[in-house]
């Protein structure tokens, strides 16, 4: 029976890093909840062999029952009735079975009925269904902006909201509007005070809503009036059960079909706010997006692998020349690129798991108690490479998906281009994930900070010291050399001293940090599992290398002049 | 008012996945190379049983199953996916038992679990696929049966109401409970383990499953939380005859093990006309091969 989590080890080895004994600990509190909870995990070989059974559940579940329906589910996709959405039949059959199997509200605290796991187990399952059908991904994954409602809201919204969600019911995120897409800033979706009803009232339209008429929906909207920038926006909870929300259209896509995508009318939808007024876009739907950018990145991995798994099969299989054209180098070429920039990918994806889980466990435990002086600076480390390893994991990530979808239906042939095989759905969903959640172009907005600011070099000089396997030792000396011209690359544009210079090269710079962060990553693997990784950290690093060096040659032939040329 | 079900479950080798090494040299069953599986029909079965719990607040679902300590993990996963408990039947003198033997020894089991309003199990098991044992068991228990179920409506003022599947088509029943019902394997899919169950019950063992050197981990959560305790009965423990149990009670005997090789017979050729159409359609229906 196939079960994406144990079909491939290198999840597993994701899981059983050292940095998850920290994250067990606080995430546990000491283990307090063994005897009042009966799910509860005794110790730390608990907890992980709990996160292990779970995604065993998760890995069957996506490769049976959603595996099954993704085919249907593509063709059939959401129904528009009325004014709601009707769920492919695939799509309500691989919810039902998740919700039976207990996979909702996974970070939530237990006291709401919740599992209690980190991020990083949770992303893990997301990255298991996603490979499968990554549109019914979408539907099964918002249930993380509980996270957000969980860290903003109040008690009383915690004890009414979360309980549902762990039982199942699901979310949207409802920010982008016509004229309010990658700047959020505009959005114009009006919130009014009713004094009557003692309540707030939503009206106005939102556009490409995922899962838009989910049962709880986070909402952006404008609280005060006369303001035209970010600081005039606030979070609202809008409970279905209330109504007052309509779905005016689903989308017609070119992937992700088992995603319902809405343009959503709200006509004087009752509402509540969430955390303080004006702090919606600066402080809350960062964090909701920072959640939703990991997902995505989640999703990339997930579909990558599944790209990754036809495209071995079919060049396996397939006979020409007398022999299975995987023995072909041209074709092997393809494939290994492919497995490398999986493995790299995924590493980078769960490296900046750990970071988001341990920050945000302190988080959590702050506001509980007062953190010590450790604590405190444990969680500012955590928190700035969180910060600076997102948008690297979910950009680059999301544009490997691509790749491997494009090199995964090459390998293929004519094949590939038939409606045939699952590889030209692989193809099309992989599609968005560069797009939504913030287009790669933002992620590198959000990560050149960290180019200019030092932070992305002085990890990859920590990551030079780490102890690597003796056979792997002049791989680090590459990366050392990598980390070299990455920094002279940015030295010759931080010289220039010119804006648009350095948003012309932004994405160069970005892409050889995260290459060269990526390579120490797989070298970490390798060393640990050489197995698994001794293949794909070579030809990572061969990639990798070329990579830098092209991006580099690009940004030392810029000057400020040459700008003119690309406007 | 809550009913007592009792779920019939066999652990099987995985006969649909058969790899290379599945067959000895000796032309017997490589047991070792084939995964150890709850047997599809019954998983079938106990869906239709949570099914009833989940219609009836106060309903009992205990799996029932005969085999070796390592059995024990049908009693598991029953548990993963929402059963109360479970009974491990388990003994030498149990062992080599045909379908007469084991439907003695689990009819004893079950006269000694208190008689059920329900006992259900799947038709039959995917290693001897005899169908007998269900049957059977009702049969010394006294009681009523309805074979090839696909589904179980509704269960009111002591009946219960049943769709099977007959030669053609699909037949609806109704029976007065206490009852045993058989399953067929295109009824409703078992729900998926349920991750808090999975967590809860995970260290559920046997009295035989623990290490002989009383190595056990965490072994005081055996006495905190009794439900991972799983009831272990011998012969004795079900007043068993020792002359109706495992071999002894076994009348059956393997004879000889042929190899069956499908041969093609003689080939027949049909022009498209209407003619030789109506033959075939006519053919096909007295072999009863459509229809």
């Amino acid at each position: 029976m196939a079960n994406n989590y144990t079909d491939h080890e290198e999840l597993r080895f994701e899981l059983n890093h050292p940095l998850m004994k920290r994250i067990v600990e606080l995430k546990e509190r000491g283990f307090s909840e063994k005897d009042t909870c009966d799910y509860a995990p005794l110790d730390f070989d608990d907890a992980m062999d709990n996160y292990d059974r779970v995604l065993d559940i998760t890995g069957e579940l996506a490769g049976t029952v959603i595996a099954d329906n993704a085919e249907g589910v593509d063709l059939e996709g959401p129904h528009h009735v009325g004014d709601r959405v009707n769920y492919a039949s695939g799509t309500a059959a691989n919810l039902d079975a998740m919700v039976k199997a207990g996979l909702n509200g996974m970070t939530m605290p237990r006291r709401y009925g919740g599992l209690n796991f980190p991020i990083t187990p949770y992303t893990m399952c997301a990255e298991l269904v996603a490979a499968s059908d990554a549109g019914f991904g979408n539907i099964w994954s918002l249930q993380d902006c509980i996270e957000t409602l969980y860290e903003f809201g109040n008690d009383d919204q915690h004890a009414r909201f979360i309980p549902r969600i762990c039982k199942g019911e699901t979310m949207s995120m409802d920010l982008t509007e016509p004229d309010a897409g990658s700047d959020l800033q505009s959005v114009m979706l009006k919130a009014t005070y009713d004094e009557a009803e003692d309540c707030w009232r939503l009206n106005g339209v939102k556009r490409f809503i995922t899962n838009g008429d989910a049962d709880l929906h986070l909402v952006l909207a404008r609280s005060e009036e006369g303001t035209t920038d970010g600081r005039g926006l606030s979070m609202f909870i809008y409970d279905k059960r209330d109504g007052g929300v309509n779905v005016r259209r689903i989308e017609n896509k070119l992937g992700i079909h088992g995603s319902p995508t809405c343009e959503l009318v709200y006509k004087n939808a009752k509402a509540e706010l969430c955390g303080s007024r004006r702090m919606g876009l600066i402080k809350y739907v960062m964090a909701l997006m920072n959640g939703a950018r990991l997902g995505i990145a989640a999703q990339s991995v997930g579909i990558s692998q599944a790209c990754y798994n036809e495209a071995l099969a079919y060049a396996t299989d397939r006979q020409q020349f007398g022999k299975p054209i995987v023995q072909f180098p041209a074709v092997a070429d393809m494939l290994a690129t492919m497995k490398a920039k999986l493995d790299a990918g995924r590493a980078l994806l769960y490296q900046t798991a750990r970071c988001v889980d341990i920050y945000k466990c302190l988080d959590d435990i702050a506001r509980e108690r007062k953190l010590t002086p450790e604590e405190r600076a444990e969680q500012k480390l955590y928190a700035k490479m969180a910060d600076s390893l997102t948008p690297l994991a979910k950009g680059m990530n999301s544009e490997y998906c691509n790749q491997n979808a494009y090199d995964g239906l090459q390998v293929h042939g004519g094949s590939g281009f038939m409606l045939d095989y699952p590889i030209q759905r692989y193809y099309r969903d992989a599609r968005i994930t560069s797009i939504y959640e913030g287009t790669t172009q933002l992620q590198v907005v959000a990560a050149i900070r960290y180019v200019t600011n030092g932070a992305y070099l002085q990890l990859m000089r920590e990551y030079e010291q780490q102890a690597v396997a003796d056979d792997l030792k002049p791989l680090q000396q590459r990366a050392k050399a990598m980390a070299d011209k990455f920094e002279e690359a940015v030295a010759h544009v931080k010289e220039a001293a010119d804006q648009s210079l350095l948003d012309l090269c932004a994405r160069h710079l970005v892409e050889m940090a995260a290459e060269t962060i990526m390579l120490h990553l797989l070298q970490y693997n390798a060393t640990q599992r050489p197995d698994l990784f001794s293949k794909s950290v070579r030809v990572y690093a061969n990639l990798a290398e070329a990579d830098v060096a092209k991006h580099h040659t690009f940004v030392m032939q810029l000057t400020p002049d040459s700008v003119q040329h690309y406007m | 008012m809550g009913l007592k079900i009792v779920v019939l479950a066999k652990q099987v080798p995985d006969t649909r996945n058969v790899g290379k090494d599945a067959m000895t040299p000796e032309g017997t069953v490589n047991r070792a190379a084939l995964p150890a599986i709850f047997n599809p029909e019954d998983l079938n079965a106990l869906e239709q049983a949570l099914r009833l719990k989940d219609q009836h607040p106060g309903t009992t679902v205990h799996i029932l199953t005969m085999g070796p300590p390592r059995a024990t993990d049908v009693i598991r996963d029953g548990l993963y996916r929402g059963a109360d408990g479970g009974v491990l039947l388990t003994d030498r003198a149990f062992a080599g038992a045909d379908t007469l033997a084991t439907s003695y020894a689990l009819s004893q089991a079950i006269k000694k679990m208190g008689m059920p309003d329900i006992v259900i199990g799947g038709r039959q098991a995917i290693d001897g696929d005899t169908a007998q044992v269900g049957p059977q068991v009702a049969q010394k228990l006294g009681l009523n049966q309805v074979t090839y179920v696909t589904c179980v409506e509704k269960v009111h003022d002591g009946k219960i109401n049943l769709l099977r599947h007959i030669d053609g088509g699909m037949e609806r029943v109704e029976a007065p409970l206490p009852i045993l019902l058989t399953v067929n394997g295109n009824a409703a899919p078992c729900r998926p383990r349920n991750a808090k169950l999975v967590m809860k019950y995970k260290r559920a063992m046997a009295p035989l499953e623990r290490p002989a050197d009383g190595t056990l981990p965490h072994a005081e959560e055996y006495d905190k939380k009794p439900y991972l305790n799983v009831t272990q009965w011998s012969v004795a423990d079900v007043d068993g005859d020792l002359q109706q149990c495992g071999l002894a009670g076994s009348p059956t005997k393997v004879k000889a093990v042929q190899n069956i090789v499908f041969k093609a017979k003689e080939s027949k050729r049909l022009t498209g006309s209407d003619a030789d159409v109506e033959d075939l359609i006519k053919e096909l229906l007295d072999s009863h091969t459509i229809g």
